[in-house]
């Protein structure tokens, strides 16, 4: 017994040193080098998950920049709601870019971003897309609008809107369509309620909702058109539709207030508003807000009957009025479905 | 049947009473295996097919990877200090509670598995509106240089938070079962108290420790929903495995997912073999 | 290692004219109380309260942030009552499966011959190990509805229970395992030899020693499949009112910004857990104490 207990703490010492060893490489910094010579900055990127692959390509591009030469960055990426909270609790962050404006107005609110944040000529936005249809390959349910997704039979994906903020320009685009088309309010809440029905399994988050729907669930996703390109850039077999009428997505970026290197993160912020940085976006199934940025290879339709969230009162008014946990029109329907569903 | 004429009854056993035995082992085997295969073989050969679906070049990629390295390196050491921690307090507890009385023991019993039945993003809620970087002591310790939340002492506290009843649970009935002769045998004879731990306690808990610490270990390196709240999903900082896994799935590279998430399962299976080698020999296996 | 049990196991009343047991060895139960017990409290109740009891703490205070009117809207939202009906409901159900099939699993690993065992012993942990979106895909893939087993449990309310007996697999079995290594085979033996049969030997002798763990393990089932989030999403189709869980539902609130709502959903997962935890305790000295 002696021997076994001196083979133990034999065993756990040297466990014990591997271990301080390894944690000794895990603290040291992980990010890339940066080029050359001087002093070197690092900055903290906290972005929602989707525009991941942008971002890698952006920071390198940037690196070759002379503003962003002595330049590195750590990178965080999370559900938009998430990363916002994160960062409202303390998360050190130098630029910051979200899925929709809630997400910004929370630290604006916070005292960590600006209130001047919006006040450029894209409104604090740095890229678009459109809320989009992603069918099968060859679209054998033949959707084309949003008012398809509402008859009987089509098994619709799309993400809890009450789990994932992002989620929420899926349900708007579907209701103000109704609404371009002429239908009151009460038409339009009343298509929502059928649509909704025919929701068969509501994911946390846009990009799971994504995977539910190439797993082979579903015969039409509710998507972002970004979200479809990227899905077919990684090989899945889709095909999807930009209705006539829908909603233009517009996601905002900016830089803390709490920035310890505020000059290095507005200069990354002007490169990603730059044509070469929006060309990036462009390149990733992004549409870019610059105008004299550089499509080319990319498809980007533009809807005949294409309607922007301040056309429905702005995200502070559809949050209370649409969302809202207890007198929301969403939380309404989703309701009476439940107890539809409940019985 | 039994043709009892001798002193003491000894009824002999027919062939019925054999068939039954049979019966009965044969029954539990079927249905413990049946369920543990549907339920759990089933799954892991799944992941393991996924895993090794495109061959072993994708898988050699995704392993050298920077980011998957970081990753690892990361998960082992918060695994570390976590099982290292609950280790302690899992023994300490268990004696406490078996050996010890004192108001309030049931009262504390139920506290140690509270940890369980709370939602992993209300344990990052709970940590973050205590030790987050804007409250008192967040602030307090930063100013000594520690960083809990977004750093990782804060996902050591979450993943400890999620694996307190484990080691507890394991050593506490054995104790229990053990009984303290052999303790108060020591006593009489002089052993102080820590001698007698070490001598007498340790050895006869060991078996149970092991699966217990094993059980920690697993957890640990298992754990998503409250180490990403407190992570703040640093690539390369403070992505776990875990959170790799999952930003990998996400972003359509499926190989890398499964083939860390089977990394993470062998490394449980390891720590579970090398706990089995220094156990002494069971008694009844 | 012990002798005679004290009050659980073989009574006189086993076999007609057997020899009565032996008095009850007092020893086992003196428990100490002295300078030991207050540092070891001291240590365990520090450690509690800095990792669990005061971040608790926290979130059960901001429950009541907008007064016990706000508490209660707060639970009583159709949507709280629902996830709140659901994940209960699947709990409990999950912890008496778990308690069954747990301890025979538990039986047959420790006590059977069985060759191949040990390849299913270390895959019992495994369920911890694995991290849960992998989880969640490969019960999906399984059990949903492109199961090569034909058996589609997804998007419904047993999608939930299936994810949640996936996750607590390992509690009861590995808190009773170690207990059936350690017993005495000795009372096994000799009542066998006196002609009792094996359900007898296994209620009147056995159960009784494992009863501690196997309620252990139950009640660490319940917690964990209460707060289950990750893997249940992935096969229930998380449909409000239908097959979402309340870790969703606190999720959601954060979304929307209500702290308040989430920690009064909180605060309440945590009442019932409480409360089952200890009735799971008194249920199990009860049932020590009848033999």
């Amino acid at each position: 017994m002696f021997t076994t207990a001196r083979r133990t703490i034999a065993l756990s010492a040297a466990a014990l040193a591997a271990i301080l060893a390894l944690g000794a490489c895990a603290s040291t910094d992980a990010s890339t080098d940066a080029s050359g010579g001087g002093k070197t900055v690092t900055l903290s990127l906290i972005a929602y998950s989707t525009p991941q692959a942008a971002y890698e390509k952006l920071i390198k591009a940037f690196q070759q920049t002379p503003a962003g030469k002595n330049v590195k960055f750590t990178q965080s990426y999370g559900a938009s709601g998430d990363q916002s909270r994160a960062v409202a609790s303390g998360l050190p962050a130098d630029y910051v870019a979200f899925s929709l404006e809630t997400d910004m107005t929370r630290l604006v609110d916070a005292g960590i971003v600006a209130p001047t944040w919006n006040t450029d000529e894209h409104k604090g936005m740095i890229t678009n897309s459109v809320v989009s249809l992603v069918t099968r390959k060859g679209n054998p349910k033949n959707i084309k609008t949003f008012a398809d997704l509402a008859k009987p039979g089509v098994d619709v994906i799309t993400p809890n809107p009450f789990s994932s903020g992002s989620a929420r320009w899926n349900i708007m685009a579907a209701y103000g369509s109704q609404l371009k088309e002429g239908k009151t309010e009460a038409e339009a809440t009343a298509y929502l309620s059928k649509m909704l029905h025919n929701v068969s399994v509501q994911d946390d988050s846009g990009r799971a909702a994504l995977q539910t729907f190439t797993g082979g669930k579903g015969d039409v996703l509710i998507s972002y058109e970004n979200e479809a390109i990227f899905a077919q850039q990684n090989g899945q077999d889709i095909d999807y539709v930009v209705p006539d009428d829908t909603l233009l997505i517009e996601n905002p970026a900016a830089v803390t207030k709490t920035s310890k290197h505020p000059k290095q993160a507005k200069a990354f912020l002007d490169f990603v508003r730059s044509d070469a940085g929006q060309k990036i976006f462009a390149q990733n199934g992004y549409r870019p807000v610059s105008k004299t940025a550089d499509t080319a290879g990319q498809n980007f339709p533009v809807p005949s009957g294409l309607f922007t969230i301040q056309d429905l009162g702005g995200w502070d008014a559809v949050a209370t009025k649409f969302f809202d946990p207890d007198k929301g029109v969403v939380t309404k329907i989703e309701r009476d479905l439940g107890v539809s569903v409940e019985k | 049947m039994a043709d009892v004429t001798a002193p003491v009854a000894v009824p002999r056993r027919g062939v019925s009473d054999a068939v039954r035995r049979a019966g009965i082992r044969w029954g539990l085997r079927l249905i413990a295996l049946a369920y543990l295969t549907l339920l759990l073989l089933i799954p892991v050969v799944l992941v393991l097919w996924k895993t090794f679906q495109n061959g072993l070049g994708p898988i050699a990629d995704s392993l050298s990877s920077a980011q998957t390295v970081h990753a690892f390196q990361i998960t082992i050491v918060v695994a570390f200090y976590s099982v290292l921690a609950n280790t302690i307090f899992g023994v300490g507890a268990s004696l406490l509670l078996v050996r010890h009385e004192f108001r309030g023991k049931r009262v504390l019993n139920a506290l140690i598995d509270l940890p369980l039945a709370v939602s992993p993003v209300v344990v990052g809620l709970a940590l973050v509106l205590v030790y987050g970087r804007l409250t008192g002591v967040g602030k307090a310790l930063a100013s000594v240089g520690i960083n809990v939340i977004f750093s990782i002492p804060g996902m050591v506290l979450a993943t400890t938070f999620v694996c307190i009843p484990l080691v507890v649970r394991s050593v506490a009935p054995v104790l229990e079962e053990i009984g303290d002769d052999q303790e108060q045998a020591a006593a009489t004879l002089g052993a102080g108290p820590v001698e007698t731990f070490l001598r007498i306690t340790l050895p006869t808990i060991r078996s149970a420790l092991a699966y217990g610490v094993v059980l920690a270990l697993a957890r640990s390196l298992g754990e998503y929903g409250a180490v990403a709240v407190v992570s703040g999903r640093l690539v390369g900082r403070t992505q776990t495995v875990t959170l790799l896994v999952q930003e990998r799935y996400q972003n359509f590279d499926q190989t890398t997912a499964y083939t860390c998430a089977v990394l993470l399962v062998l490394m449980a299976v390891l720590a579970l073999l090398v706990s089995r080698l220094l156990r002494p020999r069971e008694l009844s296996t | 290692m012990s002798t005679a049990t004290t009050t659980t196991g073989a009574g006189p009343g086993l076999l007609p004219g057997a020899r009565p047991a032996p008095p009850a060895t007092p020893s086992r139960r003196r428990p100490l109380h002295g300078k030991g017990t207050a540092l070891g409290l001291g240590f365990v109740v520090t450690f509690l309260s800095v990792i669990v009891l005061i971040p608790l703490g926290a979130v059960v205070w901001h429950s009541q942030d907008q007064g016990l009117s706000g508490f209660w809207h707060a639970i009583t939202t159709p949507e709280a009552t629902s996830t709140l009906r659901l994940t209960i409901g699947a709990s409990v159900i999950v912890a008496l499966v778990n308690l069954v099939m747990g301890t025979m699993i538990a039986w047959v690993l420790v006590r059977d011959r069985l060759p191949g065992r040990a390849v299913f012993d270390t895959l019992i942990d495994l369920p911890f190990a694995l991290p849960t979106i992998v989880a969640g895909l490969a019960l999906l893939t399984v059990y949903g509805p492109n199961s090569p087993l034909h058996l589609n449990f997804a998007y419904a309310r047993s999608g939930v229970v299936v994810a949640l007996l996936f996750v607590t697999l390992p509690f009861v079995v590995r808190t009773v395992q170690p207990v059936l290594l350690e017993l005495d085979r000795e009372m096994e033996q000799a009542a066998a030899s006196l002609g009792a049969r094996p359900a007898t030997i296994f209620r009147r002798i056995i159960l009784p020693n494992i009863v501690p763990a196997m309620a252990a393990g139950t009640a660490l089932a319940f917690a964990r499949a209460m707060s289950e989030f990750g893997s249940t999403v992935l096969i229930s189709g998380n449909l409000p009112f239908k097959t979402q869980v309340a870790s969703v539902h606190i999720y959601n609130q954060l979304e929307s910004d209500n702290v308040t709502g989430a920690a009064a959903v909180s605060t309440i997962l945590l009442l019932v857990s409480l409360v089952v935890l200890v009735g799971l305790d008194v249920l199990q000295r009860w049932a020590a104490r009848r033999g």
